[in-house]
């Protein structure tokens, strides 16, 4: 099983702040691999990593064989026709109607006639169950729908890889599951690669193949979702059952309470 | 439709700006002569050119023919000389015009005024780069005061 | 003391960051294969944006402006038998003066301030990133058409504020005043150079078109994507334009009549 895409020895820093040290991950072609970890350790920083708006300090990105951070403008370009980005916003432009939104990378990539252009943006928002909305400003879309907007425009040019950012995060539970079943339905039909960033656990266990669990900069677990279950390492269990405290401290981190108290000052 | 509407608007938007910039060409500036069409020069000497400046008009009879170009000082004895620009539309202007300092009105700028002279066989019309040699300075206002007084105490 | 002198430096050293930074995205959204077809639109997008929703504001302030100016000069100048000179004095202190500086302050406010909000909040709902990932540049895309519209239609609305303006001298001067009419065009007619008035006024205009819309895009793309950064953004873009257009202003008024 080949690697669309592979991560080694990656070290990411947001100025002074370390995001990661030393982070390996490789996601093979066909499969649906899920990034977890707690709030605020950048994982959208890595799908920026993989799509290359962002370079990395050290180690290597290879997105189907190329080294992301050392392509020369134009075959970034070129690399990135053949990847999408689901953001979690959804990100359609404002100042278009969801037709137009879905049409909008067939346009600016291919000189397809405007009947074919047609039928592809309806198929794919078919696909999404939104093609009664297609007339229809993102400003009119509720956010589940805006979601699957994005993901219609995201599979507009038939990507090799998809990277979703936090897909389920603040959704109701139906349009969550709704979206849940249309990732997983659209990546076994058209043999896409997925990289899901999220943490919302239980979804993103329910449709991975083999999922990371991120934290401290690093990898600290991985597996199939079954082998996940039964790490019996503290800190997946902390993330997995949702516990409040364990390895993943509840404190940001500082001095002791006690001597901060009695220093008496900022 | 959309954008068939904004065309539209863009249009219009570009139109009347157009049509502003033609309104302020034609109703509001004028059409100079020494910046635009044909234009030949003409050199004067003066004993005094008053308060003469730069683009102050040239004109015969009130009408406009040039413009002043160059004002500097020529030869030994630091003579005034004042170049023109006169429109090709009056090239047969004599050899024997006189050119005069003159003031528009009692406070307003001073100009230059040509008096054309005949013209026989003899007498040449003048040409681009030609010299306007008969000519009268500007009135100063101390002299003329000074050769009132002075005459007055003639009596 | 020293940390006071620190602070200058770093500030200075922002603050040429910043214009590296600007001058290096204008280039990146001018330069390049032009794609007449797929830009053509954007542009009268944008010029529709830009310049025919600032049209109303330039046309009203011209006319109101032009009728202050012929009751202001009338007064002045019939203390002195010359309010034959009211229509070059209007004319002048339009085409000079008045007509680019104050559209350009205007369109700093209407449509510059619009351009940063619009960046800004593209920049903070993903849009831009978005277009990057399309592969879709969006120096090309959203900041080049912008760019030409407001290059192009400030200048257009400059020429319509003095136009109006002229006009509006002429109500108040001609028909409300009492001065003779064939007099204001005329005597106005032989004071208006149109290469000494009316093409370094357009000059003027089109410096200050570049100039506020460049300070406007750059502020909507170096914005801080969250709502407290977009309006600081706006009301920065808003005071850094109308101060550059005061200065520049001076600057080439010295130039093109001081000397």
């Amino acid at each position: 099983m080949t690697n669309l895409v592979e991560l080694k020895n990656l070290t990411f820093s947001h100025g002074t702040h370390p995001v990661y040290d030393g982070l390996s991950l490789a996601v093979p072609k066909g499969k649906m691999v899920a990034v977890m970890g707690p709030s605020g350790i950048g994982k959208t920083t890595l799908l920026r990593l993989v799509g290359g708006q962002l370079k990395p300090e050290s180690g290597s990105i290879k997105v189907a064989g190329q080294e992301v951070s050392e392509l020369k403008r134009n075959d970034l370009y070129e690399l990135r026709k053949r990847m999408s980005m689901l953001f979690q916003s959804g990100a359609l432009f404002t100042d278009m109607s969801v037709y137009e939104n879905v049409a909008f990378p067939l346009r600016e990539h291919t000189d397809l006639p405007e009947q074919i252009i047609r039928s592809v943006v309806l198929m794919k928002l078919e696909a999404v169950g939104l093609r009664g909305a297609r007339h229809l400003m993102p400003s009119e879309l509720s956010g589940g729908m805006a979601r699957r907007a994005a993901l219609a425009r995201a599979i507009a040019l038939d990507p090799d890889l998809i990277l979703y950012d936090e897909p389920f995060a603040g959704q109701d539970p139906i349009s969550m599951a709704v979206i849940v079943k249309l990732i997983k339905s659209l990546n076994e039909s058209l043999g896409l690669t997925s990289i899901v960033v999220s943490h919302d656990v239980k979804e993103v266990l329910s449709i991975a193949d083999y999922a990371y669990v991120i934290a401290d900069k690093k990898v600290v677990g991985q597996g199939t979702p079954d082998e996940l279950r039964h790490n019996d390492t503290a800190i997946i269990q902390q993330f997995l059952n949702g516990a409040p405290d364990g390895p993943v401290a509840f404190h940001y981190s500082d001095d002791d309470f006690t001597t901060d108290l009695l220093r008496g000052e900022g | 439709m959309e954008s068939r509407k904004t065309q539209l608007w863009v249009g219009v938007f570009v139109v009347v700006g157009i049509l502003a910039l033609a309104f302020i060409a034609l109703r509001a500036a004028s059409g100079n002569m020494t910046t635009s069409g044909d234009s030949y020069t003409l050199y004067a000497k003066f004993d005094n050119i008053g308060s003469l400046k730069v683009r102050s008009p040239v004109k015969v009879g009130g009408v406009v023919i040039g413009r002043v170009t160059d004002i500097s000082l020529s030869g030994d004895y630091y003579e005034p000389k004042v170049a023109m620009s006169i429109s090709k539309d009056y090239d047969q202007l004599s050899e024997t015009s006189t050119l005069s300092v003159l003031t528009s009105g009692l406070l307003g700028e001073q100009y230059l005024g040509l008096q054309p002279g005949f013209i026989d066989e003899s007498v040449d019309t003048l040409e681009d780069g030609d010299t306007i040699t008969d000519t009268k300075s500007a009135l100063v206002l101390e002299n003329l005061i000074g050769q009132f007084l002075f005459s007055q105490g003639n009596d | 003391m020293i940390q006071f002198i620190q602070s200058i430096g770093q500030r200075v050293l922002d603050s040429v960051a910043g214009i590296g930074y600007a001058l290096a995205m204008l280039l990146g959204a001018i330069i390049g294969k032009p794609q007449p077809r797929k830009s053509w639109p954007l542009f009268i997008k944008q010029m529709y944006v830009v310049g025919v929703l600032s049209m109303l504001i330039v046309i009203v302030s011209g006319l109101f402006i032009g009728m202050v100016l012929g009751l202001q000069g009338y007064t002045i100048l019939v203390d002195y038998g010359a309010e034959q000179s009211l229509g070059p004095m209007v004319a002048l202190s339009l085409l000079r003066e008045l007509g680019p500086v104050v559209t350009g302050l205007l369109f700093a406010g209407r449509a510059g301030s619009a351009l940063t909000a619009e960046i800004g909040l593209m920049k903070a709902t993903e849009q831009l990133s978005s277009l990057e990932m399309m592969a879709v540049d969006p120096l090309r895309r959203v900041i080049a058409p912008r760019f030409w519209a407001g290059l192009i239609s400030m200048p257009l609305l400059a020429l319509m504020f003095s136009a109006v303006g002229i006009y509006g001298g002429y109500l108040v001067g001609s028909g409300w005043l009492g001065v003779d009419e064939g007099a204001f065009w005329s005597v106005m007619q032989s004071a208006v150079d149109w290469q000494e008035d009316l093409l370094n006024g357009i000059i003027k205009s089109i410096v200050f078109a570049f100039v506020v819309t460049w300070i406007a895009l750059y502020k909507g793309y170096r914005s801080v994507p969250t709502s407290a950064g977009i309006s600081a953004a706006t009301t920065s873009t808003v005071v850094t334009a109308s101060l550059a257009i005061l200065g520049l202003d001076f600057i080439l008024t010295a130039i093109m009549f001081g000397g």
